[in-house]
Parts: structure tokens; C-alpha cells; sequence
């Protein structure tokens, strides 16, 4: 299939109906409103469930609800969106339903702007909803890699029975690239024995989440930690550049780790021998390829469109081999490869670096997911 | 020749009265008197003789009927406080053909949920709901709820409901059946066998026009929680008909065209 000119959320919003999107049930937010719009139109030609539900606490119920049938369902919001589906995110942990929540962040806190932000770092990737729970966080920075982990989000989802998140700011759900979509996947599933259908010929299914009894909580508890574990150990995806060889490291998830990409590269170009890291995957996060890439690195630098929220991971997964600096822009301000580019410089300044004059090999930003 | 007398065999009683087979063999965690044992009956006996039993769908609400899944014999999920229509509404979009139904508190319905069953009912949902309203919080220890009359005491109102500062209590079933959406709204009680009666045939309606696809029904049953008001069951009961009758008149709110045919 041939690349098509295409816009983030619609592209998002198409690659889920590929992916056998039965039921979409949405609220309309800034910046993410043409997802909501694309399946309006597009879920009811072919047959599918499309509801524009009256708030967002409604939305994620219906897909709460719709998600114990073993369909594949989705929903989607801003920020603030999400901040109200965080109830409903943490009744669908405790009762182990898959299901997709796209998140195309916007400035905050409160009511804040409509201009990209990574400000939900910590109320999607930590889990902003009661009770140790984790969600699954895939992080794009191309519209092609939205494309692509969309279609991997339901994949994880039904694996583990989880929550799969698509982690995005507004620019590149606004932004319009080339990419190619999958094609149409059968949207019909073999019926899981957990899935609520009526019980016909068999016993009565219940989904809840109550464990009234402290040691059976405990022991479900138990059973999602052992769940994220595997997961840990299985889905850990990120994208690298030039870190072959690199003493600094520059780490950015989605559009900062774009922008991060470009400093790099111009750094490359002035004889720095620097590097970008930027994780695919925020729960799971890369936090062993961070503490490897620590063994040689003299620094790194964390760049983010927040106050500094993923800092505290690589922090924790660097662990004090090497100083971790931060540089974050706030509010929907979006950084420059510039400003990026002086940090690089600053801190290569401050701990040393070791020129090289080879000739720079670029990969192409949209790589293979590792 | 003599005759053989004939043995007579076991008497076959004919069977008068049974436990529904949509209720599980479970003891339930209701208090003594309380009348959601009733109002469970009732529904599954509804289910029963209708034979959906297989193909319903339960939605349990947060509050005393929270275990509600534990009581019924059909599939059954449990929705977060007062989310349940929200999340039976995803249930029947996508399993259209099924029966699919909540059974809601006062606190779950009128409070907390007032925004998901509002607009379950101006969308026309096809779905039943089953609202228990007993005018208190039950399972927190009796604290006010959006149906508390005007002076009765609870927990959070210890000197009686001050409609200066607390407000009016919301009648749910004028509320809905205002609604366009809504096709079936009435009220019924659990204070007297000829009520409870009464009762089980609107509930009954309430699952007929389901499968019929004529939209929103919901039955209000006044009901009683002796425990939290602090008197005897049967006194819970005549309370009910002195003075939650006057405030909460029970009758037909919303018929539409095709559910008299049912």
C-alpha cells in the first residue's frame, strides 16, 4: 500500500478501524477532536458502533462496558479529558478488559491551552487512577509510528488484558505526513471465555473489580505486578540515533525527542559525539538499554514539553553513573532544535567530550521500531 | 377372583412456588426486612418467565447492590458509582440482541450517576433499569441521599433534612419521563403484597419494551432500609406508605406509543 498524505488523528482514528475497531465512544476536546470526527463518519459506513458519549467519565464507561464483550474498543481525549476517565481507567485495571485510549496532550494544568505538551507523562505512564495499576504507553513522534502503534496498542491490549494507551501530543495529532496504513483486518474474534455475551449453554460470567477480602486483593495485586513484569520483559520498544558510539545521550519521547533528533544531528555535524534515545514504549520503560547506555556515557540530557516528568525515570534507570540534565519548555511551547543544540553544547562544556571528525551517518527519523 | 389392591404411588404435589432459576442458591448479605431481596425476586422471576435468562446481561451499581452479580444467575459486570448506565450502554451497542440491565440505588442514580441516566434516557437507550429508592445511603451508614425527605434524619443530617441549606429531594421518575427519549417511566412500591404485585408487572413491561426496541424504561421501586432509619421492618414499611407515598406519588410517568400493546 502506497504512502498517503495523512493527518495524525485521522491517521490514528483509520489505523484503528484496521485493526478491527468495533466500538468507538468519544467526547470532543481540542486537540484531538478529528479522531472523534473521522469515526463519526466512518464507523457507521461500515456497520460499527460510533456514540459521542455526554462527558468523558461516560465515554470511558461505555468503553468499559463494551469491553467486556471481548470486542476491540477505543476512546479518545485531551488532558483534561483524560484527567476525568481516570476513574474509570482504574476499574478497567482491577478487572483486566482490554481496551485503547488515545491521548493527545495539551497544555495545563486546569483548563490551560490547546498547543502540544507532554504534561500527562505522570498521569498515564505512573497511572493517575487509584490503586497500583499500570496502562501499556506507546509513545509516537511520526505520524507513520502512530500509524504503527495503534495497531500494536490493540495487539498489547488483548494480550495482557489491559489498558493500551497512544501517548501523543497536539502538534503531531495536527500535523499532516506521509504514511502508509495497514490493511483492513477481519474485526471478528473468537469470543473470550472471560467476555459477557449472555449465558447461553454455560456458567454465568461476572467482571468486577472488588476483592472484599484483603488477602484475595493482595493476591490479584500480585498477579497484575507478575503481568507487568512479563511485560517489562517482552515489550520494551525505543528508537536510537547515533548512540554507537555517543558520550552524551539525549533522551525525548515523542515530538521533544523529534525536535531532540534534529539538535542531535547538528551536534554530530560540529564533531560531538552525541546520541538520542527515545523510548517507544513508557511503560514498559527502557530502563536496562538506559542503565547499559549509562556504562559509557559521560551525561545525559532529558528533553521534554513538561516541568520534567520522564527525567525521573531516566534517573532512576542511569542511577548515578552519569549526571542527568533536564531541559523542558512548558505550557505548549514547543522547543527548538536550537535551543536543544546550545544544551548539548553546554553540557558537553561541562563534562567533556571527545571530538571526532568521521563523517556523520544519519538514519532515517521514522527507523525500524527496535 | 380377588382384585390386587393398587399401590399407591408418591403424591406429585404440584409445584406452586419456586426460587427463580435466574437467582443463584446465595445467601444474601441483606439486612433483616430490607426489601431488595423483593425487588431482586421479582426481577428474576421476570427474567424467568420471559425465558432471557441466557441471553441478559446485569450491570450492578455501587451501593448495597453491589454484589447484586453474586445473587443473579446471568452474566453480569460492576460498574463503578453510578457509571452503570454509561457502561451498559456500551454493553447493548455492541451486543444489540442481548438483554442487557442496571439495577441502581438513590445515591448510584440520582446523585453521583444523575448525568449518566439522564442521558441513557434522552438518547432513547434500549435498556431496563431497575431504581431502588429507600431515600438514604445504605451501604456507607445512612447518610442523606438526593431522595432524603424534607426533615428525616440520617447521619449527615443528624437534625433532620434542612431544605434551607440541603436542598429539595429529586423525583427521578417525573425527572426522566420529561425526557423524549424515555418510553417506559414509572413508579411502584415494596410496602404491601398488592404493591409488590403491581410491581413485578411494570418490571416486566420494563424488559417487554426492551426486547420490543422501543427505548428507555426504568421502574423507581420505594423501598425500605430499616437498619438505616432505625425502626423495625414492618414499621419500614408503613413509613414508606405515610410519608414517602405523599412525596413520591406512584403511577405511570411516561407510556409511549406501542408499550400498552406489550
Amino acid at each position: 500500500m502506497a504512502k498517503k498524505l495523512l493527518k495524525g488523528n485521522e491517521a490514528i482514528a483509520e489505523a484503528a478501524v484496521r485493526a478491527g475497531l468495533q466500538a468507538y465512544f468519544g467526547y470532543p476536546i481540542t486537540p484531538q477532536t478529528e479522531l472523534l470526527e473521522y469515526l463519526a463518519r466512518r464507523m457507521p459506513d461500515l456497520q460499527r458502533t460510533f456514540l459521542q458519549a455526554e462527558s468523558e467519565v461516560a465515554a470511558i464507561n461505555m468503553v468499559y462496558g463494551a469491553a467486556c464483550t471481548g470486542q476491540r474498543v477505543m476512546t479518545s481525549s485531551s488532558s483534561p479529558g483524560i484527567s476525568l476517565m481516570m476513574e474509570g481507567l482504574s476499574y478497567i485495571a482491577g478487572s483486566e478488559v482490554p481496551c485503547v485510549l488515545v491521548d493527545v496532550m495539551r497544555g495545563g494544568p486546569g483548563l490551560g491551552n490547546i498547543a502540544p505538551a507532554q504534561g500527562d507523562y505522570h498521569q498515564i505512564v505512573k497511572g493517575g487512577g487509584h490503586g497500583d495499576f499500570r496502562m501499556i504507553v506507546l509513545a509516537p513522534a511520526t505520524v507513520q509510528e502512530a500509524v504503527d502503534l495503534t495497531g500494536l496498542a490493540f495487539d498489547l491490549a488483548d494480550k495482557y488484558l489491559m489498558v493500551s494507551v497512544v501517548l501523543l501530543d497536539g502538534s503531531l495529532g495536527q500535523m499532516m505526513e506521509p504514511a502508509e496504513l495497514p490493511p483492513l483486518r477481519d474485526p471478528a474474534r473468537p469470543e473470550p471465555e472471560w467476555a459477557l455475551t449472555g449465558a447461553r449453554g454455560r456458567a454465568k460470567r461476572v467482571v468486577t473489580s472488588i476483592h472484599l477480602v484483603p488477602e484475595d486483593e493482595e493476591v490479584f495485586n500480585q498477579k497484575l505486578q507478575a503481568k507487568y513484569a512479563a511485560i517489562k520483559a517482552a515489550e520494551v520498544r525505543y528508537h536510537e540515533y547515533q548512540t554507537d558510539d555517543a558520550d552524551l545521550i539525549v533522551v525525548g519521547f515523542g515530538t521533544a525527542g523529534r525536535v531532540a533528533q534534529t539538535a542531535v544531528k547538528q551536534a554530530r555535524a560540529l564533531g560531538l559525539k552525541v546520541g538520542l534515545h527515545r523510548p517507544l514504549t513508557l511503560f514498559p520503560f527502557p530502563e536496562q538499554r538506559l542503565a547499559d547506555l549509562a556504562q559509557r556515557a559521560r551525561a545525559f540530557l532529558v528533553v521534554e514539553m513538561n516541568a520534567g516528568q520522564m527525567v525521573e525515570d531516566v534517573r532512576l534507570a542511569v542511577n548515578g553513573r552519569a549526571p542527568v540534565k533536564f531541559y523542558g519548555r512548558m505550557g505548549g511551547v514547543v522547543p527548538l532544535p536550537d535551543e536543544v543544540l546550545e544544551q548539548i553544547k553546554q553540557l558537553a562544556e561541562t563534562v567533556g567530550h571527545t571530538p571526532h571528525h568521521s563523517p556523520v551517518s544519519c538514519l532515517p527519523l521514522d527507523g525500524a521500531i527496535a | 377372583m380377588t382384585t390386587m389392591p393398587s399401590i399407591a404411588g408418591p403424591v406429585q404435589d404440584e409445584i406452586v412456588y419456586a426460587r427463580p432459576a435466574a437467582l443463584t442458591e446465595t445467601v444474601t448479605h441483606y439486612c433483616p426486612g430490607c426489601t431488595h431481596g423483593i425487588a431482586h425476586k421479582l426481577v428474576a422471576e421476570v427474567i424467568d418467565e420471559l425465558e432471557i435468562r441466557a441471553q441478559t446481561i446485569g450491570v450492578a451499581p455501587v451501593g448495597c447492590a453491589v454484589f447484586a452479580y453474586n445473587y443473579f444467575n446471568v452474566d453480569f459486570a460492576e460498574a463503578a458509582h453510578g457509571r452503570a448506565p454509561a457502561m451498559a450502554t456500551g454493553l447493548k451497542r455492541v451486543l444489540p440482541d442481548r438483554i442487557v440491565f442496571t439495577y441502581q440505588g438513590d445515591g448510584d442514580l440520582a446523585s453521583i450517576g444523575l448525568a449518566e441516566i439522564m442521558h441513557a434516557a434522552g438518547r432513547g437507550e434500549n435498556l431496563t433499569v431497575v431504581f431502588i429508592n429507600n431515600a438514604i445511603y445504605g451501604m456507607t451508614g445512612g447518610q442523606m441521599a438526593p431522595t432524603t425527605l424534607p426533615g428525616q434524619k440520617t447521619s449527615s443530617s443528624p437534625c433532620g433534612r434542612d431544605v434551607e441549606t440541603m436542598g429539595m429531594p429529586l423525583r427521578m421518575a417525573e425527572l426522566l419521563a420529561a425526557q423524549p427519549g424515555a418510553a417506559y417511566v414509572v413508579r411502584r412500591s415494596l410496602h404491601n403484597p398488592k404493591e409488590i404485585n403491581r410491581a413485578k408487572k411494570a418490571i416486566r413491561t420494563a424488559f417487554r419494551v426492551q426486547q420490543a426496541g422501543l427505548g428507555f424504561a426504568l421502574v423507581e421501586l420505594l423501598s425500605s432500609c430499616p437498619t438505616n432509619w432505625g425502626i423495625a421492618p414492618l414499621d419500614a414499611l408503613k413509613w414508606i406508605e405515610s410519608h414517602m407515598l405523599p412525596y413520591y406519588p406512584l403511577g405511570d410517568y411516561k407510556l409511549a406509543e406501542g408499550v400498552e400493546r406489550l
